[in-house]
């Protein structure tokens, strides 16, 4: 199920907020709104972390995860990684990068098992990505766009890269993750898939201006809800299933 | 709306309101879904005024021009998209053309497209509609002819001369060169004419020019109309008052001394040649000539003695031509044109009385003169004349008669006449009111024209389509006749074509441009 929501009026959700299938962080803001949509969608599952990263709360652009753990900055104090310490599951693992693309969610996006990077990105964050993540590591960058955190979202279901993504990178991703992957916008036609959207196995927040058109084709890519083949998906199939191949 | 092709491998994406595939653009919304939520024509006003002056059916142009237009035509479309100029900053305009409306309806309908680029790559093209609503206004020329308010300066030609010729000389240098054409109105005067301009500019012209063409003077004078003190703003009548020098053709004239002396000794009574932009005098008992300019003219005026109506009529008995005439030393310019003469006259009313008078002169016209001839005289001897410099004179220097012109037969001149002269004001003369006595001036001034080749340079001549037919039959009766004699004419060649409308008009049009104008004027 998709939703949409705001943070503080911003229809950014992905930039303030990290969604894995074992946790969820949440930049502390002026307002309890998203919090408590948030908190109300997945508090029964997961666990919803309240937090700053850095003393910012653009935790979702900082910080990346998965279900096996979690890459944070090398500002953060200590504080908060002791906080996030004790609110994630035990399992999770949680580990302070010293990188110089400090972002690390423009920089890095991955699901469960796969990892896309930014093609610049140091070797000791690479090994971390792997071990800490336990996910195998693609450098490469969708057409124009370098920065495959901002302009990708992805889970273990499928991959929602930025319109202008040309068909061939697309293919190759697709063969590199294993999973459909499409071109979309999100926020009424807006590029920045990482920005506007935060995605896990189960659901997913868009921000507030996302069309039905563009939550339909969410909600088809990554297989959320009870899913039945729209006008849309049927209209993309060509390329689903190009891409599955 | 045309996406731009990028390059052949693009993926398709899915517009984000309506779904439909497309190539992604700057919006990733397809043309449809732009459309709807972008209207490019946002800020054009739908509505808009427009000012016509129904008294001359133009359009006003901001500033200030007024402009004739037709109803649907390039240039009233050309006004009404300048009126929309500002709002139309932010688009292209691509079309523009008028819809129909029904004339009395005062209103315009003008179809515009404007195209817009809302992102990059992507132009938006849209039409729309704009109603322009005439209201009526005046124009100013409109507004000053209601308000009878036409001239802003006016020129007062005066001249102090009882027969003005050089107020008709002066009509036809006008005609000639077009120096009336800003002029709003000719008012002839009793004592000379008024001329009309709507400018101070117009009127500054035009005295410069009679300054150029005639021996005059001017002085200026302004007359407060209204004035606005908080704008500083003051309206005035302008008037100049160009005065004429009171000499004429064909008048005796009595210099002063010392400008006689100044003139390389001439006599100090003279015969007025002609006035063009100088006075020229000629010295009938040595044929010295003299050209005064007009500042010299007012330095030291004179007067003249005699007029054209005071001449006498004169009988030549013979004439005797003076050869090898001794000058005294430092004499002025010579004519060559004349011949010196004595002559013997009796009145022409007193011929064959037992009694009567014989006068003896010399005179400059002896290359004309036969006995038997009339000649027109100034009768110095019978005359009271009425001037001081001429009762200083010592007697023995003024002559008994002055021979002026010598006598054609006129009616006669009339008859045989091929051209015409075109006049300023239809119907009416130009100097004073068109009375038998002023008709008959103008025919004497038609018959200087034609003794005086010099004064035919400086004006136009028209053929006279009615009298050129058949002219050689009359010219060779002429001759076996033999009497009628008259001074050499206006040849062909000195004329001009008059222009027509009503007959082979493009002909006239191209042969002779240049009157149309008169016409138009006179018409």
């Amino acid at each position: 199920m998709a939703l949409r929501m705001d943070y503080e009026g911003s229809n950014d959700v992905g930039v303030f907020c990290t969604l894995t299938n074992k946790y969820c962080l949440v930049g502390i803001g002026n307002t309890q709104n998203f919090y408590s949509q948030v908190e109300a969608e997945l508090a029964d599952t997961i666990p919803v972390v309240h937090t700053s990263i850095a003393a910012t709360r653009i935790v979702g652009r900082i910080t990346v995860g998965n279900r096996h753990g979690l890459l944070v900055p090398s500002a953060t104090t200590d504080q908060e990684l002791q906080h996030l310490r004790n609110s994630l599951p035990d399992e999770v693992r949680v580990r302070r990068v010293d990188e110089r693309l400090s972002a690390l969610g423009n920089v890095i996006v991955c699901n469960d098992h796969v990892a896309l990077v930014h093609a610049e990105i140091s070797q000791e964050t690479e090994e971390c990505i792997s071990d800490v993540l336990k996910a195998e590591v693609f450098r490469v960058s969708l057409g124009q766009n370098s920065l495959v955190g901002s302009y990708c979202a992805l889970s273990s279901n499928g991959a929602l890269v930025a319109a202008r993504t040309p068909p061939e990178t697309q293919r190759e991703l697709a063969a590199l993750l294993q999973v459909p992957v499409v071109a979309g916008t999100i926020n009424r036609g807006s590029e920045l898939i990482g920005a506007g959207l935060c995605v896990n196995d189960w659901t997913a927040f868009c921000g507030l201006n996302t069309t039905s058109t563009e939550l339909s084709v969410v909600e088809s890519i990554f297989k959320l809800g009870d899913h039945v083949p729209t006008a849309i998906g049927s209209q993309l199939r060509d390329t689903l299933i190009e891409s599955m191949m | 709306m045309q996406p731009m092709k990028m390059e052949p491998s693009v993926a398709r994406v899915a517009c984000c309101e309506c779904g439909i595939a497309i190539e992604p653009n700057g919006a990733n919304m397809c043309a449809a879904c732009l459309r709807s939520r972008i209207d490019i024509t946002e800020g054009i006003s739908r509505t808009c005024i427009i000012y016509l002056c129904k008294f001359c059916d133009r359009y006003f142009v901001p500033p200030s021009a007024w402009v004739r237009a037709e109803p649907e035509s390039k240039e009233l479309l050309s006004i009404c998209l300048k009126k929309l100029k500002p709002s139309l900053a932010k688009v292209r305009l691509t079309d523009a053309s008028f819809v129909w409306t029904e004339a009395h309806s005062k209103r315009l309908k003008v179809k515009l497209t404007v195209q817009k680029e809302v992102f990059s790559n992507v132009v938006l093209q849209q039409s729309l509609v704009i109603e322009f609503t005439v209201h009526n206004q005046m124009c100013d020329d409109c507004r000053r002819a209601e308000a009878k308010d036409f001239w802003r300066a006016c020129v007062q030609v005066r001249q102090k001369a009882e027969f003005k010729k050089t107020l008709f000389y002066l009509e036809q240098l006008l005609l000639k060169h077009k120096a009336h054409k800003d002029c709003t109105g000719v008012k002839p005067v009793p004592t000379g004419i008024d001329f009309y301009f709507p400018k101070l500019q117009d009127a500054r012209k035009f005295v410069d020019f009679l300054v150029t063409v005639l021996p005059c003077k001017y002085q200026y004078a302004q007359e407060l109309v209204s004035h606005d003190t908080k704008n500083n703003t003051y309206d005035y009548k302008h008037t100049f008052c160009v005065d004429i020098v009171p000499i004429c053709r064909d008048n005796v004239v009595c210099l002063p001394k010392k400008v006689a002396q100044a003139l390389g000794n001439m006599s100090q009574i003279v015969v007025c040649q002609r006035v063009s932009n100088v006075i020229s005098l000629i010295d009938p008992n040595n044929l010295q000539l003299a050209d005064i300019q007009g500042c010299n003219f007012w330095r030291d005026p004179f007067e003249t003695l005699c007029g054209p109506k005071q001449l006498t009529e004169f009988y030549v008995m013979d004439v005797e031509l003076v050869q090898n005439f001794q000058r005294n030393a430092g004499h002025g310019l010579i004519s060559k044109k004349h011949e010196l003469a004595d002559v013997w006259l009796q009145r022409s009313d007193q011929v064959g009385a037992a009694d009567a008078e014989q006068f003896s002169t010399r005179t400059h016209l002896g290359h004309l003169l036969n006995p038997g001839d009339l000649v027109l005289g100034f009768d110095v001897k019978n005359c009271n004349v009425n001037n001081r410099i001429f009762d200083d004179m010592k007697a023995d220097n003024i002559p008994d008669v002055v021979i002026v012109k010598k006598v054609y037969d006129r009616s006669r001149r009339a008859a045989k006449r091929q051209w015409k002269l075109k006049r300023l004001v239809v119907g009416g003369n130009i100097a004073g009111n068109e009375t038998d006595s002023v008709a008959d001036e103008f025919q004497r001034f038609i018959e200087d024209v034609e003794e005086d080749p010099v004064m035919r340079e400086h004006i136009n001549i028209y053929k006279d389509s009615e009298k050129v037919v058949g002219d050689a039959k009359t010219e060779e009766q002429d001759m076996e006749d033999g009497e009628g004699e008259v001074p050499g004419a206006p040849t062909v060649e000195e004329m001009l074509d008059d222009l027509h409308f009503d007959s082979d008009s493009d002909e006239g049009a191209e042969s002779n441009d240049g009157t149309k104008q008169d016409d138009a004027m006179e018409e």
